[in-house]
């Protein structure tokens, strides 16, 4: 027990060094033309032997310290409370979300601008992820590609707004629409598959929107972008400090306060609110009507539902629809916050994120989806701090994530148990 | 008059045939019971039934109707309800919103009128109702999955081995519903390895073997029949 401890520990220190010393250990250098090869500083080399001598030390141990660990989630006030009753628990999570949501709305007026747009930002990964939320956490089909929903919707309002000048209120609901109609297209060919075989086709299908982005320079102008898409107006009034479309007034002009381009910030911030609350609401609104309950049934059980005479194509298919369209809600509103939009902005990479939050806030549920939003976007701004070592910490915080919390933040509860009731 | 006629039904896995040619005749009111080993066909009898996978050639009536080529959602809201085998419930759902799955196409009445029947048939389903179906012992969840085939006010009901894996005390209870099932007017086919039970059970039965109908009498003839007693009733 004891040597064979040691052995691993031994392998496990053996591995660090292995992959740390050609990262750390040697510095490529330009000196003129050429590039010279050099070892590292003294300091470094003596740090990577005591990661490697830490590794071993807590692999040895390794028993002893999860042990420790074991006694830690003490921490939970709540841990030997009963659960509470199921009425009353509904009631206290609506009157919390209530009074965040008023909350959020007081917000911006304290708060820098950087942290207003950075809260636009959230707003726009809550809808995107209440969205996939559907797609993942209710129906249980795993979406790599739900990234292009984003894209349909961005674009639609960029494409729209530079050749017919339509503004932000339009292209709001027929982006939507467009992104709603594009995920039931891509999902009719592709919802017979399960698990895996629809990951990867749904990451086909991310791929190729964004390639075609890409490609299409007459249209889109390709890698370039699209950029001067039309800020939102509040009933004709614009929020520039002069106007762009004839016809329109100005915001400080009317309310004869001094111009300050905090206003904008504020209202995109305020649009993205309000936007986000009625997602969730409809969303929420699904998932208590019988589609809801299809959606889960599905999930749980596919042969089983379809013996109950439900048909798995029109299941699915809502699902995707469903969540594609909020996904061109998010893109709407992202086009807008942007001003520019170019396929850069819809790589894997974005849908992985929203999938993480999906992930980390508990598959299905929606107040720890909307947790997990938050932390997943505002993790790595905080940790700007430590700059090239900030994408390592947030990857370190989700692998901890899901070491402790495999479940998710909140998970999805529909636990309300009476015991004991037979006597 | 008869409920569930198949007439010649082949049915194919890709290229293999595993049906060979199967008619099979269920009238109103009655217990048909299917009994067979292993591999011999059984579920996959029932599964074309239900359409998941087609029959690739005969022809499958319930009530009269040709359900041969109709999809799957389709034949099951009609009148028909099956058990799976395995249960197959919601094991993340509770009690009563696997019931109310049962029930998706029922309106909101007849969804309560419904859960009030499976609750008297099955007491043991009320005290459980908000649990999580996944929780409880196989035999609820046997009876919760009877019950949620119940939901949707089915003229006939299959039940693919009810018995499975359940103590001899509540395949007996079972059993007994299957029993009151039949005494309310609801037509049952029922597929058993446990053939004693099953036999004694049914008006009439049915021996598969690989693929193909070997006998067809009355249950008791079946259960008196030595060929049957040899094979599937332990000599």
């Amino acid at each position: 027990m004891a040597a064979n401890n040691y052995r691993h520990a031994l392998f496990c220190a053996i591995v660090t060094l292995i992959i740390s010393f050609p990262i750390l250990g040697f510095n490529l250098e330009a000196k003129g033309v050429n590039i010279e090869l050099t070892g590292a500083k003294t300091s470094t080399i003596v740090a990577v032997i005591l990661a490697a001598v830490a590794v071993f030390v807590f692999q040895a141990y390794r028993d002893s310290f999860m042990g420790l660990l074991g006694k830690l989630p003490k921490l939970n006030p709540l841990a030997g409370r009963e659960p509470m009753e199921q009425s009353k628990r509904v009631k206290l999570e609506s009157w919390v979300l209530t009074g965040i949501v008023v909350l959020a709305l007081f917000w911006p007026f304290v708060v820098s601008r950087g942290s207003v747009d950075l809260a636009t930002l959230v707003l726009i990964y809550i809808m995107l992820a209440l969205g996939l939320n559907v797609v993942v956490g209710l129906a249980g089909l795993l979406d790599l590609g739900y990234v292009a929903f984003y894209a349909v919707g961005a674009y639609t309002f960029a494409l729209l707004s530079q050749y017919t000048g339509i503004s932000f209120w339009m292209a709001l609901p027929i982006g939507a629409l467009l992104a709603g109609l594009t995920g039931m297209i891509l999902g009719f060919p592709v919802l017979r598959l399960r698990g895996d075989y629809l990951a990867i086709v749904t990451l086909g299908f991310g791929e190729i929107i964004r390639i075609l982005l890409n490609n299409w320079t007459t249209l889109t102008g390709g890698p370039n972008g699209i950029g001067g898409i039309p800020e939102p107006t509040l009933f004709g009034m614009e929020f520039g400090r002069r106007i762009k479309e004839e016809g329109n007034t100005s915001f400080h002009e009317t309310f004869g306060i001094a111009y300050s381009g905090e206003h904008k910030v504020i209202f995109l911030y305020l649009i993205a609110l309000v936007l986000a609350v009625i997602t969730a609401l409809i969303i929420r609104r699904f998932m208590r009507m019988p589609v809801g309950r299809a959606w889960e049934a599905l999930r749980e059980d596919e042969i089983a539902a379809r013996s109950l005479g439900l048909s798995r194509t029109a299941v699915k298919l809502s699902a995707f629809t469903i969540g594609a369209f909020f996904a061109g809600f998010a893109g709407t509103v992202f086009a807008s916050k942007q001003g520019f939009i170019s396929p850069e902005s819809f790589v894997f990479l974005e849908s992985a994120i929203i999938l993480a939050i999906v992930v980390l806030g508990g598959m299905g549920s929606q107040l720890g989806v909307i947790l997990a939003a938050i932390a997943v976007t505002i993790l790595p701004e905080l940790a700007r701090e430590f700059s090239e070592y900030r994408m390592l910490i947030f990857g370190a915080a989700m692998v901890l994530m899901m070491v402790w919390r495999p479940q998710g933040l909140l998970p999805m509860r529909r636990i309300h148990i009476t015991l004991n009731k037979q006597g | 008059m008869s409920m569930l006629v198949l007439e010649d039904v082949h049915t194919h896995y890709g290229k293999i045939e595993a049906l060979h040619g199967v008619s099979v005749e269920v009238n109103k009111g009655e217990i048909v019971s299917l009994i067979g080993a292993n591999g011999a066909g059984k579920t996959t009898l029932l599964m074309t039934v239900c359409g998941m996978p087609q029959a690739s050639s005969g022809r499958i009536f319930l009530e009269g109707r040709d359900i041969t080529n109709e999809p799957t959602a389709q034949i099951m809201r009609s009148g028909l309800a099956i058990v799976p085998e395995g249960r197959r419930i919601f094991s993340g759902l509770t009690v009563e919103e696997n019931l109310h799955m049962g029930g998706f196409f029922n309106n909101k009445t007849e969804i309560r009128k419904s859960q009030a029947h499976v609750y008297e048939l099955f007491p043991r389903l009320k005290e459980r109702e908000h649990q999580r179906a996944g929780t409880m012992s196989g035999g609820e969840q046997q009876m919760l999955a009877i019950g949620r085939a119940l939901m949707s006010r089915p003229n006939m009901i299959i039940l693919d081995e009810p018995s499975l894996g359940l103590a001899p005390l509540i395949i007996q209870q079972i059993f007994e519903i299957i029993g009151h099932l039949r005494d309310e007017g609801i037509t049952v086919f029922l597929v058993e390895q446990n053939a004693h039970q099953a036999l004694h059970l049914a008006d009439r039965g049915y021996v598969l073997e690989t693929g193909k109908i070997r006998l067809h009498d009355t249950g008791k003839n079946l259960l008196a029949n030595p060929d049957v007693q040899n094979a599937y009733l332990g000599g």
